[in-house]
């Protein structure tokens, strides 16, 4: 493994910690917020120590989500240096707004939740709830404005003078659409993960026939919550892969392991890829696949009809589709960074009539730049396994959920809970589950996007800073020793404090 | 109304942002600074747990401030941010890890099932309530003193020395401002503990040693104001990047008002805060601490001068004017900072609110204490 590789793990590991927390995080706070509500709105001192209980779950998982996020920021500037000057001027603007909209709000009315409740007013209290929870969702929008614009990079120009993208119009930059989806369909991944370890640690309650009422009242809110939840995320998801299919048809013949373009194409509902394929062969794609007809085209662009071009078009080019091939991208960034190049020199000659011509020539090609990085077509196809199954895996463990949701509500609701074991162990099973999904969800997003760090701008091998790999290898051993130390002792507290329970009085409450 | 502003006045506008972040950041330590002070200051477990939570209340403001540093810099100097942080890489890298184990500490330190046991975390806290402050110190110390960087034509840089920013730590004039840091966050931090614990034991405790510390303290602010004042900077001269004598000295001499009088004005009350002790002395000294490293932070950038030499190519040295964003950029972020002090509003709301001391019994019945 070398500089680029470490680097990446680095990252990966990084964020798949930092994304262990916040989920819970994002969709726990809101959990908090509403059962306060029902507290403030009933006077029933029994929400009041059921929502006491998941306060104290939040706080145990926070502060570890902000020790492993503290790093997600600054990595950036250690480790992706050129990235950090070459897209900086852009992407530095969400990250700072992040800090002052967001962080602030989190952290300042976080302290009144946990130790407001006798120093302030109930309304007071109240508010502190949802303002930590509108400040958590909204540094979640920030983040994703800053990753939807490495997906899809708009509102910035070239400046050929400072080598770097500088931001053009701000307003593209947030309300781009594949920001917008991605924001929606992330909150709406940490909703439902919430909802799942709510329900699930409530089942663990209900098999042991402890605290009934509690978890028969948090599993109604968190089931409710879970299934709404989940029509937004299949909502967020729908339009998500609409625009990865406009922005990023790589990425979506990747996650459906597509190397053959067509109209009409189906979805893969299960498949099992067959290793020894390659782009361009003639071997099957599959071992075995079950497909959902004319969903893909339906899904990628809104027309059963359209051709969704597979990893094969995109490679060598498809005349009938208007498909560009990657060498002729590639030969028009290598162009591009020749021009360039000669306008550097021509600049610091001081021959300005040649600087302006290699600059107009630069122009014609420029958007191709970021090829130009590259030398074999192969080079810009991602993973194609990884992506695949993280996104089969996220869609099958989204599916689930709704199923389950719909289940626990009508069991809540008829006083079945208690009888029905299979589900509840089913349920409780299930806790780890709701991770599985974002983190799947996060690689599909990120690992499909390469070799790309900005698409189509900037390779990822052309963004790292110039360190030794071993100096990468010394931190990335101290973050995995680090982060796993904590992670133990993060669940160890959290099972330790479940299993402690609300303490409700359970008198004259047991049929549940 | 930043639209018709001069790039240049952008810049410095966003150099005082930073220089102003850098000045809360810097204020924030005395939640460092008071935990590095517990074990010697509570005299019993009952103690201990009371001023853990005192300062429990606080942490996060301090660590939400580091982040908007960080922030504002990529922001309004995205230079600055790749050269410093992938440059003097393990010297950011180690105070990275100082501030994670703070995050979980105070969280975990008596939760059952924390697996290391409380020690532990006291320990992870007095660990960041040393070193946080010590390199915070030196790290605002190389903005003087510089760093091993190169900038290519392209704008993409290197260290030019292995162990990438742990040098720094080598130079008699950083550890100068490391400590000297490291004592005002302990002043702090025993001026917050004058301020909000009422415990007669802990009081007489902190007062006594309040006295002796600010004796050292005052001793190492003077010397590393004396050694600013009389060392050589790197300069502008026409476009070039020279060696000027006494370059901070006329920095001060040249902004009597943003420069000069801040810092006066800062000591000033940092000394009145700390040698009067009591109640009202946190907010002189938290004043003070502000307004000391806001002037040090703006006297390298104001006016294009560079504020991050490079000695391994002094042509490298970063100015405000070279490191900076895009105006459009610096334009759009001068229209959210005017939501700073709607930030610092109700933050100042919250503290107010939530200010009645802290007791044991409160931390007794209160299943949410630390």
């Amino acid at each position: 493994m070398d500089l680029i590789d470490w680097s990446r793990a680095q990252f990966a590991l990084t964020a798949i910690y930092h994304f262990l927390f916040v989920p819970l995080t994002l969709g726990l706070s809101f959990l908090v917020a509403i059962m306060e509500t029902i507290y403030v709105k009933t006077g029933d001192e029994k929400w009041l120590k059921t929502t006491k209980f998941w306060v104290k779950l939040f706080g145990i998982n926070f502060v570890i989500g902000v020790a492993t996020g503290l790093i997600m920021e600054f990595e950036f500037g250690t480790n992706w240096a050129a990235y950090s000057w070459i897209v900086g001027d852009i992407f530095g603007a969400p990250l700072a707004i992040e800090g002052i909209f967001a962080f602030f709000l989190e952290s300042t009315f976080f302290v009144v939740l946990f130790f407001g409740w006798d120093r302030v007013s109930k309304g007071f209290h109240l508010t502190s709830a949802w303002l930590v929870a509108i400040g958590t969702n909204l540094s979640a929008l920030w983040i994703l404005v800053a990753n939807g614009w490495m997906q899809y990079p708009v509102g910035m120009d070239f400046n050929p003078d400072t080598m770097r993208y500088e931001m053009g119009n701000f307003w593209e930059v947030i309300f781009s659409p594949v920001a917008v989806a991605k924001f929606l369909h992330t909150i709406g991944g940490g909703y439902v993960t919430a909802a799942i370890f709510v329900v699930g640690v409530s089942a663990w309650f209900l098999l042991r026939g402890r605290e009934t009422q509690f978890a028969r009242r948090s599993i109604i809110v968190a089931s409710s919550f879970g299934l709404f939840a989940s029509m937004f995320l299949l909502l967020s998801g729908d339009e998500s892969a609409h625009q990865v299919a406009q922005k990023q048809p790589m990425k979506l013949a990747a996650m459906e392991g597509l190397y053959e373009g067509e109209g009409r194409a189906g979805i893969v509902a299960f498949g099992i890829l067959n290793p020894d394929k390659n782009v361009g062969d003639d071997l099957p794609e599959f071992y075995g696949d079950i497909q959902i007809p004319y969903a893909l085209s339906l899904l990628g662009y809104h027309d059963i009809n359209a051709f969704v071009p597979g990893i094969n078009d995109l490679i060598v080019g498809n005349e009938k589709f208007n498909i560009m091939s990657a060498e002729e991208k590639i030969a028009r960034g290598q162009a591009a960074l020749q021009d360039l190049s000669a306008y550097h020199e021509a600049k610091n000659a001081g021959d300005a009539a040649t600087a302006q011509n290699a600059l107009q020539a630069f122009d014609a090609n420029q958007s191709y730049m970021g090829y130009g990085h590259f030398t074999d077509p192969l080079q810009t196809v991602p993973p194609i396994a990884l992506t695949f199954y993280s996104f089969h895996v996220m869609v099958g463990l989204g599916s689930f959920f709704i199923v389950l949701f719909i289940v626990l509500l009508y069991l809540g609701m008829t006083n079945e809970l208690l009888n029905t074991r299979w589900a509840l162990w089913i349920t409780f099973m299930s806790i780890p589950l709701g991770f599985v999904a974002c983190e799947a969800g996060w690689i599909v997003a990120e690992v499909g996007r390469q070799p790309w760090v900005i698409q189509d701008l900037l390779p990822t091998i052309k963004g790292a800073s110039a360190l030794s790999t071993q100096s990468v290898q010394i931190t990335f051993w101290a973050f995995a020793i680090l982060f796993t130390t904590l992670l133990i002792a993060e669940i160890k507290i959290m099972m330790a404090a479940i299993s402690k329970g609300p303490h409700i009085s359970e008198k004259g409450e047991d049929h549940v | 109304m930043f639209e018709t502003w001069a790039l240049l006045s952008l810049q410095n506008y966003w150099w005082g942002i930073v220089s102003l972040l850098g000045g809360f950041l810097a204020m924030m330590l005395f939640v460092q600074g008071g935990q590095a002070l517990i074990p010697s200051v509570a005299k019993n477990e009952a103690e201990k747990t009371l001023l853990y939570n005192v300062f429990g209340r606080k942490w996060e403001l301090g660590f939400t401030t580091l982040v908007l540093f960080g922030g504002a810099i990529f922001a309004a100097f995205p230079l600055f941010y790749a050269v410093s942080f992938g440059g003097a890489y393990f010297a950011w890298m180690v105070l990275l890890f100082a501030y994670i184990i703070q995050a979980v500490s105070y969280e975990y330190r008596t939760k059952k099932g924390n697996t290391y046991g409380s020690r532990t975390y006291e320990m992870f806290l007095s660990i960041n309530g040393y070193l946080s402050p010590f390199l915070i110190g030196v790290i605002i110390s190389t903005l003087f003193s510089g760093g091993a960087f190169i900038v290519n034509d392209a704008n993409l840089s290197h260290w030019t020395i292995a162990t990438r920013g742990l040098e720094a730590l080598t130079v008699p004039f950083n550890l100068l401002g490391g400590i000297s840091v490291l004592m005002i966050s302990r002043i702090l931090g025993m001026l917050f503990i004058l301020n909000t614990v009422e415990e007669i034991a802990i009081r007489q405790q902190t007062q006594k040693k309040l006295q002796i510390e600010m004796m050292i303290t005052s001793a190492f602010l003077a010397s590393f104001a004396l050694w600013i004042f009389i060392v050589p900077g790197v300069a502008l001269s026409g476009t070039s990047i020279i060696i000027e004598p006494n370059r901070y000295f006329h920095t001060f001499i040249r902004y009597p008002l943003v420069v000069l009088a801040p810092f006066l004005i800062g000591l000033g009350l940092f000394l009145l805060g700390g040698f009067r002790g009591k109640k009202s002395g946190f907010w002189c000294g938290v004043a003070g601490t502000v307004l000391m490293v806001f002037s040090l932070l703006l006297s390298t950038g104001i006016n294009g001068a560079p504020y991050y030499p490079s000695y391994a190519d002094i042509q490298s040295s970063l100015s405000i004017e070279n490191s900076s964003g895009s105006r459009y950029t610096l334009v759009v972020m001068s229209y959210v900072s005017l939501f700073v002090p709607v930030v610092l509003a109700y933050i100042t709301y919250v503290w107010r609110s939530m200010a009645k001391p802290l007791t044991h019994d409160e931390i007794k019945n209160d299943p949410f204490s630390y």
